[in-house]
Formats: C-alpha cells, structure tokens, sequence
C-alpha cells in the first residue's frame, strides 16, 4: 500500500457511506462556532461546501478570483447532471451508475468512492430542486431526463442548455443565505498564493486582493481547495481564460500529492481555432451527437479543394464521403464515448483528409437528420406527398426546436448557416480527470487540506463521462466533505483561532513576495502570453490526443526550457500594488510551467493506453487503445521534490472487488 | 482591417479618467471583440505600456464577466451576446470604436474598463435564495410537480448572467430587470412561495439602497439582455411588491 | 406616505396612478371642448356647470390640482434621482439603439406641457378666478364660447397650444401603456392595451389641435 492509504472503508460496497457516516468524529455544534474553514475556488464544489459548512455552524471565509462566485466556470457546463433516480422506470440504479462511470473510466478509478458518488447523487436532484433549480419538466409537472454520453439509460437532469449555470446560481443562492447571515465571508476578486502549513497541517493561506494588490494572511482550521482543473496548460481549452492551477499546485508544492496529472479529456464537439489569434476554445454540447453525422471526404483531392476554398461540402456526393465513426463502430457509430471520438478526428485530419482552413476540423452534418425529421413531421401532419422543399423545411424546424441555441451561438461565430451547410468541429481539451491525490474523506496528503470537486483527481478515473463533473462537484459540497471534515476537526474544538503572525506565516508570505518580485522583475523580452502560447503548443502537440515516449520526453526538455526562459525573460507591466492581470496571468502561467512538465512525465511513464490517455506505442492493430491492467491498475500519485522532473512517484493500488476488468468496446 | 480605438483609462477608483486614442491594424472578421483587445494589449505591452483592464472570463456569453459600453451600447451592437461573442466581422475598415466601462454610481470604475459589480451580490444576499438546508433530506424531487409552462418561464428568468447590462443600457441605470428576474424565477416556482412577500420586499430594498435609478420602462434592458430576459420580470415584481405591501 | 418615498416602485407606482388620472380627465376635458365645435350652446351650459358645480369646484378641481402637482414633483424628484444613479455619464451614449425617443425624453415632454399648463391656466383658470372670486363679477351662463374663441385669435397662442399638444401625445404615447406596466400589467391583454393607449396618444391631442386650429380660422365675427 506504501505510503497511501485511501481510507476506503471495509465492508460491502453498499454499506460503506453509511458505515463511514456512523463511525466518524463528530463536532459539537457549540464547538463549531469555534472553527474557521478556508474554501478556495466558489465553483459547484466549493459553492456548495462553503454553504454546507456555513449552514452547520462552521465560520467559512470562501475565496474566488472572479468578482463574483456567480462566475466560477462551472456555470458554462450544458448538458445536464446525471443522477441514478429511475424516474423513467429504465432499469438504472446506484449500482449501474456506478458500473457505468468505473467502466467509462476505463477502470482507474476508486470502486468505493465512485459508489458513494451514485449513492448521494439522487439527493443532489432533490437538494436542487428544493433550491428552486427550474430543471426542465414534462407536461405531468415531474421532471424530465434525457440520455447522454453512450450509456444505456435515461438519467441525466437538465435545464435548457444551461444546467451547469442553474446549479452553480443555486449553490450560490445557498451560499448567498449564509452570507446574509454572517456565516460566510466572501472575498471575491482574491487569489490563493499559497498554502500555509503550521505543524504539518494546512492552517491557512497567503491570498492577494486582486483589486488592490494587498497581500493577505487568512488562517483557518482546514483549508478546502475546489479550484477546478488545469486544461488551461493547453493554452487552448473549454476552460474560462482565468481557471487555473495555482491553488491546487501551490499545495502541491507544500506537500499534496498530484494524481495521474496525465489524464485530461478531450472533447470531440468543439468549434475549431480560426486562427492564431484564438484565446479560447468554445464547446457544443454532446448532444448534437445524437442527430448529427460525422464525416470527412473521402477523397484526399476532395479536401484539398474543400480547405482551398475550392469546393463546398454539399457538393460532395454521398459515396464520396466518409463517415469514419460509423464505419469504425458500426455498434455505438457517431454516439461513441468522448476519447474514442476525439481520436477518430484527430487521426482523419492527421492523414490529410481535414476540411477547414487550418486542416483540422472534421463535419458534423444535420442534412439527414432534417429530412428524416422532416419525412416524420409531413406525416404527422397529414401532409401527402410533401416536396423535397416542404420536408427540408419541416426537418429544419424540429432540429431548430431541439438544437436551436446551439446553431445560433456556432453562426454567431463561425458566420455560417449550420442549416444548409455541414458544422465543423475539431475535439478539444475540456476536463481534467488527474488533481490532488485525495482520500476517501477528500483529505490531501496535507492534514487539513481538502480537495474538491475538479481539483481532486478522485471519481472519474481515466475518462469522465458526460454529465457527471456537475454531480460530483454537487456531491462532493454538498454531501460528502461536509461529513468527513468533521472527523478532522473534532480534534481542533480546543485549539482556538489560529494566528496569522506566526513564523510559517511570515515565511510563507515573504516566499509570495519574493516570487512576485522576481515575476515583475523578467528582461521584459516577451508578454506572458507568449510564453502561454508557446507552451500550449507543446502540449497539444506532445502530450494531446496521442502521445508516444519520444514526443513525451521532448516535451519535458522543452518546457523545462521554456520555464527558466520564462522566469529570465517574461515581460510583466505595471506594479503589484493596484489590480494587474498580467501579473495574474503571470502567476499562473508559472505554475503552468511546472505541472506542463509534470503531467509529461505522468503520462511517459504510464506505459499502456486508457481513457483519456493514448499511447501511439500501445494500441491494437486496428487503432484501439491497449490498457495494461497488470502494470498499471493504481493511481499514480507524485511527491514534489524541486523540479518537477525529480516528483517522486506513490502508487496507490486500485482494488476491484465488485466489477470484472473489461477491454471498452464500441464496436 | 485597420480601426482606431477610443478607450477609457482610469488608474484606479479615484484617479481621474479620461479616453485615450489607440490605432489597431490587422484585425479580422473572425476576432472576438475581446481578442481584438487581446492585441491592443500585447501591442502596448510590447511598446512598454500598460494594457487594458477589462473583466473577462468563460469567453462564450454565459460568465457575465464581461462588460463594455461599445459604441454607445452595453456589449456592443449585436443583439442575443456579450461582449466576448461579439464578432469583428460587425466593423467596418477604418471605424472608430468608443469603448467605456459600464456606467452607473452603482458599478464604481475600478481601473481602466473593470467595475465593481458588488452591488448586484448584495441584493441577491438580501433574498435570492429559498431557506432550506443543504442537507439533501428534503422531500423527494419529484413530489414538488411543477407546471411545464410555470417550470419553463421561471427558466426564462433563470437565464439571467448578472452582467450589468441591464444597468448598463438603461438611461435611469436602473438594476430592475436584474431584481426582478431572480423574483420572478421564485414567484413562478411552487418553492418560492414561502418567502415570497419577504424575499420581494427585501430584495427591492437592497437594489434601492444601491442607488441604482428608478424604471422609467423604456425597455432599453431588454432589448440589450444578451439572454433576452423580458420586461414582463420586472411587471411581475411590481406585482408582487404590491402585493406583499398590502399584506403589510 | 413614507414608504412613497421610500421604494422606487412605490414611487413608481404612484406616478402612473396620478399619470392615469390625469389621462382620464384628458378624455373629460376633451369631450366638454369638443362640443365648442358642434354645439357652442352645450359647450356654454357644461362649462357653467363645471365652474359653478360645488362638487366639482370644491372636491374635484382640487383633486385634480393635487394630481397635477404629485405627477410633475414626483416626476421631477425621480429624474433628479435617475441622474444621481449615474453621476459619470457616457461619452458615447447610443440611446435610440434601444428605447424610443419618447421613453426616454418623458422628463422633456413633460416640462414642455407643464409649461403650456401654466400658460393655459393662466388663460383660462387664473382668469376664472378673478372673474369668480376677486372681481365677483355676476354668473353668466353664455360667456364662456365666446371667451375661448377669442383666446384662439392671436396666431402666437394657437401655435403654442399645438407644439404643446404635439409633445403631450408624446408623452402619452409612451406614459399611458407604460403606467400598466409600472402597476404591474403585464399580461396577454397588454398588445391589445398598447394599441388602444397609442391611438389615445394621438387621438385625443390630435382632437384638441382640431378645436384650437378651428377656433383660430372660425373666429366670432362682431
């Protein structure tokens, strides 16, 4: 086991929360009142714990960089939250969640902590819907489920294209009351420079007022980071243009273990770079998959002219395209998990069969959904013998009525009419499954350090399925960290307020100053966002959607040398006592610098290929990825050591008690 | 396409403003707005000078970080967008842009084009939310049934992204389709009800204390709302702060 | 009275209900003038009802003095707030991108015909009074035509009273359908409302327009 111990309790896996809940410490409400949580990061995760924390007595003091915890970017997540509440009758349970979620992590994850996600996750429905989260609702008045991401049953919750938004709105609402009431003190527009440790434990944290420039000493009993995940290493991403690692690596760097850095999910409906001038990447929902076709010419000349500009895609004859998903899977076709699809691309535009300007972008085209739509409505209708036209038309309203925003948003950018002509969409970088190594009470390797929501690399294992970053967040603030933190805390009823002028408080901030002093003080050769660029292009290029041994220790040279070019020569405006983005963005890129090469090593050293993690060098000769159950079933977990080359690595095996290892197959 | 800029810069809340001249070449249709001052900045840090604060976030319209008075309207002028879905190809060759921060004795300028939207926090802490505890042992989901069209409508407002627009565009910068779209989501909810006479009462209150202006009904809001939130929000809110007034 | 002051939407509230009043005693006032073009003998006996009436002198008149006086105080302490609640203004204000002129120029409209009230008073009411209370001078039931056709002799007046009809159909065509929605109405009957409360805007100034412009060609001959 070394020297990682999940704390998973023992028993059957049913049993196990509630065995856990019955066991643990409790705190006094009285003593309550006498203990400080710090939560960093205001998203689902930290949203909801804060409120919960707050609401059970506990003084919560919650930090966000945004202006407001309305913002955090879980707000932007579409499709739904996935809960096992059998509404429609189909055969679904905790235990199919569960199975599903461990079998679309292609078996990385924790079996009892994923058991323990699809055991609370009916509450977060009934939680939410107490809230006033108007989830979307059948003519009966009972609520409405959809089915998502190639699993076989309906029970994903939602509200319009917009779920993420209401239940971050209703964490915040939570929060809000208890921000009436005193209980939380928010301080928005603030960032976690650092952690503090007193004694070993996790005791506070060094923030800057992003507004003016102060730096900050808070302290607390325990420290709760739900800061969300890192896919802005990529420089390109789904992610809001300020989420970033810096909470999360700064405690990293004070002693928590990082897990499985390498595993990052990649989106395969995103609105491909129209150039270089790109800051950011904008998603489509996964649901258009479900009416939505997947091609790429099959003619190399074919795309060639299409890219010049030469040709369109409607003039491209039905046998002459290639409808590469359905071919490859003809059992799960254009409906294959996020992974296998985002491949897929990746590997028709590498061999030249791309389509827009830039080569990398494949078609997702409607025209066969809108004339069977069409043909279905002109009967309902009573409609006989209906033109082409009349079908055209009827099928381009009931795609509009099921898909409408989102045609509206990819015209609004991409200037073209996704009724007439085929979408184009390229995969991009969207979540990241690997974060601090946490327990099963959500504890880091730190004593009083928590890790929530993204930030853990806990639930989803080597791939997440779609819908389920919303119910863990929820579950996580909600249902679990409120419980488990107890545990730790009972024994701090007697410690009393922890003071902020401490030795390790004055050594921590004078380590934040001297770090922005020396940010501030670069040659002045090139902005921060050069260095952002340069390393996003490594990553996408070396550590993306395939990744071999040679590509994976170039990119650790590379960014090793981009760092100490960074730190020599980054370019910083301005001075740190007023509000300064650059030297946010500054701080965070650093960071960036140093889990870039972090999450290379993770990924050359796991020698097999799983979920969200493909290496050229393991795969079937048909292109499949070769999981290597009997090398690597564990997590990997890496200790900070100085440079992130020299991170020692932890294994904390995965035990499968209740599921048989599969090969995934969507064949 | 080649365009001149007129920005504000302001140091910080009490400096002094003013608009300052900026020319920008090479710009293309397929720019965001906010890419297109991603340049201007890596111009001015690349000439030695400090570049644009501005709040920005998700970039694909669903945040509410970014603001702008673009030429003379909140988020610039497209219609159903935030600033940051706001697209290049809306300009012509040669256009002078004028670009202000939000404007309101409510929203005070921080620095450059960055205001302090506090304000809006504060009046959803003085109701905008249903007292039930996060303890996950409420009822049964399914037990509250909701009326399809009452669940629909009460989304509609739900929509609201607290962006300022609102604010922004209004000539009396009044924050009423703000408040009223987050009375309304309750109103309309069987939820909600509970708290309704207090939670109107409440909420009308802060936004008052704010000082934001009164609501002439225009209709300027909802006309720049990027998520298109209706002014019949802000006739329900009437009603239902008469209401709870003659309930006392 | 202090939460009248107190609540924006009060305030609100309080307007369109004084604006509303004020609507409804247009259409009286308009029907008591309109009968100086097609009867002068009814237009004579209405008008020494109204102003020898003491429900209507004692009770009504002051009401609607009071109604008068709430609407523009209150209208003027509104806008002095409005202009507080955005102390910096835009340099670049695109206003009619969003909100028709009328909606957004009710403090202009409404002064232009506060004004041409005083003017009218002045013609009319102030000269009542004196006739009535100061000079006490003797009830005469046939006066009144001819006293208001004569008014409308100088071309001077007779364009004021236009401009001024003109900027109060402006005011109408946004304050009338827009004191429902202030009030709370907001509902599906509203489309069929806003017509309604459009062609008053025009309707009723415009009928007034007609009576002065036809008094000021037809003028009594001595």
């Amino acid at each position: 086991m070394g020297i990682l111990d999940s704390k998973v309790p023992s028993g059957p896996l049913a049993d196990k929360w509630t065995k856990h809940k019955n066991e643990i410490n409790l705190v006094n409400p009285a003593n309550k009142r006498n203990i400080d949580i710090i939560v960093v990061g205001t998203g689902l995760a930290g949203g909801s714990a804060a409120a919960t924390l707050a609401e059970l007595g506990y003084n919560v003091k919650t930090f966000c960089y945004q202006d407001s915890p309305r913002r955090a970017h879980s707000i932007a997540a579409q499709g739904g939250i996935n809960a096992a509440k059998n509404y429609q009758g189909d055969g679904d349970s905790n235990y199919r969640l569960f199975y599903d979620t461990i079998k679309g992590g292609d078996y990385r994850s924790r079996e009892g902590n994923v058991y323990r996600l699809a055991e609370v996750s009916s509450n977060i429905i009934d939680q939410c819907v107490a809230q006033g989260v108007p989830f979307a609702r059948e003519y009966g008045g009972l609520l409405d489920n959809r089915s998502f991401g190639g699993v076989l049953v309906s029970r994903t919750f939602y509200a319009k294209g917009q779920t993420g938004q209401q239940l971050l709105l209703g964490a915040y609402s939570a929060m809000n009351r208890q921000i009436n009431r005193g209980k939380i003190k928010a301080y928005n527009r603030h960032e976690m420079l650092d952690l503090v440790l007193v004694d070993g434990k996790a005791r506070g944290i060094i923030a800057r007022d992003l507004v003016t420039g102060e730096i900050e000493r808070h302290s607390a009993h325990a420290v709760v980071l739900a800061s969300g995940g890192y896919g802005n290493v990529f420089f390109l991403s789904t992610n809001a243009m300020g989420s970033n690692v810096m909470a999360a690596w700064r405690a990293h760097r004070r002693g928590a273990f990082f897990a499985n850095p390498c595993f990052t999910q990649i989106h395969p409906t995103c609105i491909p770079v129209s150039g270089e001038h790109q800051s950011k990447l904008t998603l489509m929902s996964e649901s258009l998959r479900n009416d939505g076709r997947i091609w790429v010419p099959a003619k190399l000349e074919d795309a060639k002219a299409i890219r010049e500009g030469k040709l369109k895609p409607t003039q491209i004859a039905e046998e002459d395209r290639d409808y590469y998903l359905e071919r490859r899977y003809p059992a799960f076709g254009n409906l294959v998990p996020r992974d296998v699809a985002s491949r897929a691309a990746k590997e028709r535009c590498d061999a030249g069969f791309g389509v827009n300007k830039t080569g990398e972008a494949v078609y997702l085209d409607f025209s066969a959904a809108i004339m069977r739509y069409g043909k279905e409505k002109a009967l309902t209708s009573g409609i006989k013998d209906p033109s082409d036209e009349t079908v055209r038309k009827l099928g381009e309203e009931v795609v509009e009525a099921k898909y409408g925003n989102l045609f509206q948003m990819y015209e609004k950018i991409v200037d073209e009419n996704p009724y007439k002509t085929p979408m184009m969409i390229y995969p991009a970088v969207h979540y990241t499954m690997g974060g601090l190594w946490v327990d099963y009470n959500l504890q880091t390797t730190i004593p009083g350090c928590y890790a929530a929501g993204e930030a853990n690399f806990s639930d989803h294992g080597a791939n997440r399925l779609g819908a389920s970053a919303l119910m863990q967040g929820l579950a996580d603030g909600y249902f679990v960290l409120p419980y488990t933190i107890g545990d730790y805390l009972s024994d701090d009823i007697r410690t009393g307020p922890i003071p902020t002028d401490s030795p390790e408080f004055d050594h921590a901030e004078k380590e934040v100053r001297e770090r922005i002093e020396k940010l501030m003080s670069g040659s002045g050769k090139h902005s921060v966002d050069y260095y952002h660029k340069k390393l996003g292009k490594i990553m996408w290029n070396k550590c993306g959607m395939a990744r071999n041994a040679q590509g994976l220790q170039e990119a650790i040279n590379e960014i090793s040398e981009l760092r100490k070019d960074f730190w020599e020569n980054v370019k910083v405006p301005g001075d740190m006592n007023t509000m300064n983005q650059e030297l946010e963005k500054a701080g965070r890129v650093a960071d960036f610098l140093e889990l870039g090469e972090l999450f290379a090593k993770d990924a050359l050293h796991r020698n097999e290929s799983c979920g969200g993690h493909f290496r050229e060098e393991y795969q079937t000769p048909e292109g499949e990825a070769l999981r290597d159950d009997e090398n690597f079933k564990y997590v990997a977990a890496w200790e900070y050591k100085g440079e992130p080359k020299d991170a020692e690595l932890h294994k904390e095996e995965l035990i499968y008690e209740n599921i048989e290892l599969k090969t995934r197959s969507y064949k | 396409m080649n365009l001149k800029l007129k920005v504000w810069r302001q140091n910080d809340a009490h400096a002094k403003g003013k608009m300052v001249d900026y020319s920008i070449s090479g710009i293309e249709g397929d720019m965001s707005f906010l890419e297109m001052l991603d340049i201007l900045n890596e111009n001015l840090i690349n000439e030695g000078k400090e570049p644009v604060e501005f709040d920005h976030d998700c970039r694909e319209g669903i945040c509410g970080s970014c603001s702008l008075q673009i030429n003379g309207e909140p988020h610039g002028p497209d219609r159903f967008i935030t600033t940051c879905q706001l697209h290049m190809r809306k300009f012509k060759d040669g256009d002078t842009i004028v670009i202000e921060p939000f404007r309101a004795t409510a929203f005070p300028v921080i620095k450059d084009l960055v205001v302090d939207r506090t304000a809006f926090d504060r009046i959803q802490q003085a109701g905008g939310y249903i007292s039930v505890n996060t303890s996950g042992n409420t009822v049964d989901a399914n037990a509250i049934p909701v009326q399809k069209e009452a669940a629909d409508e009460a989304m509609d407002s739900a929509t609201c992204i607290g962006c300022g627009a609102c604010v922004a565009a209004c000539k009396n910068a009044s924050a009423m389709l703000f408040t009223s779209a987050k009375v309304s989501q309750f109103a309309l909810l069987p939820q909600g009800q509970v708290e309704a006479t207090e939670r109107v009462k409440n909420m009308v209150r802060q936004m008052d204390l704010e000082g934001f202006g009164n609501c002439t009904n225009t209709g300027a809001c909802e006309v720049e709302c990027p998520k298109g939130i209706s002014l019949e929000n802000i006739a329900r809110m009437n009603r239902e702060y008469l209401k709870a007034q003659a309930k006392g | 009275m202090s939460a009248l002051i107190s609540s924006s939407i009060a305030r609100k509230v309080v307007m369109a209900l004084s604006g509303l009043f004020l609507v409804l005693f247009l259409a009286q006032h308009f029907t008591i003038n309109l009968t100086s073009v097609i009867a002068p003998d009814t237009f004579n006996e209405w008008s020494h009802f109204m102003g020898y009436n003491p429900l209507v002198q004692y009770l009504l008149q002051p009401i609607l003095i009071a109604g008068i006086i709430v609407h523009f105080v209150m209208g003027i302490a509104l806008e002095i707030q409005n202009n507080r609640a955005r102390k910096i203004g835009y340099v670049k204000y695109n206003g009619s991108a969003n909100a028709p002129w009328t909606s957004r120029n009710m403090i202009i409209t409404g002064l232009v015909v506060l004004a041409f009230l005083g003017l009218h008073m002045y013609d009319f009411w102030v000269h009542e009074m004196a006739y009535k209370y100061v000079e006490a001078s003797p009830e005469d039931p046939t006066r009144y035509y001819a006293e208001t056709v004569e008014k409308f002799e100088p071309i001077w007046r007779t364009v004021i009273y236009v401009i001024a009809f003109i900027l109060l159909a402006m005011h109408l065509w946004h304050g009338f359908s827009s004191s429902f929605q202030s009030m709370g109405w907001n509902n599906k009957y509203s489309a069929g409302l806003q017509t309604f409360t459009k062609i008053y805007a025009i309707a009723i100034p415009a009928g007034f327009i007609f009576i002065a412009l036809y008094h000021h060609f037809n003028p009594i001959t001595h």
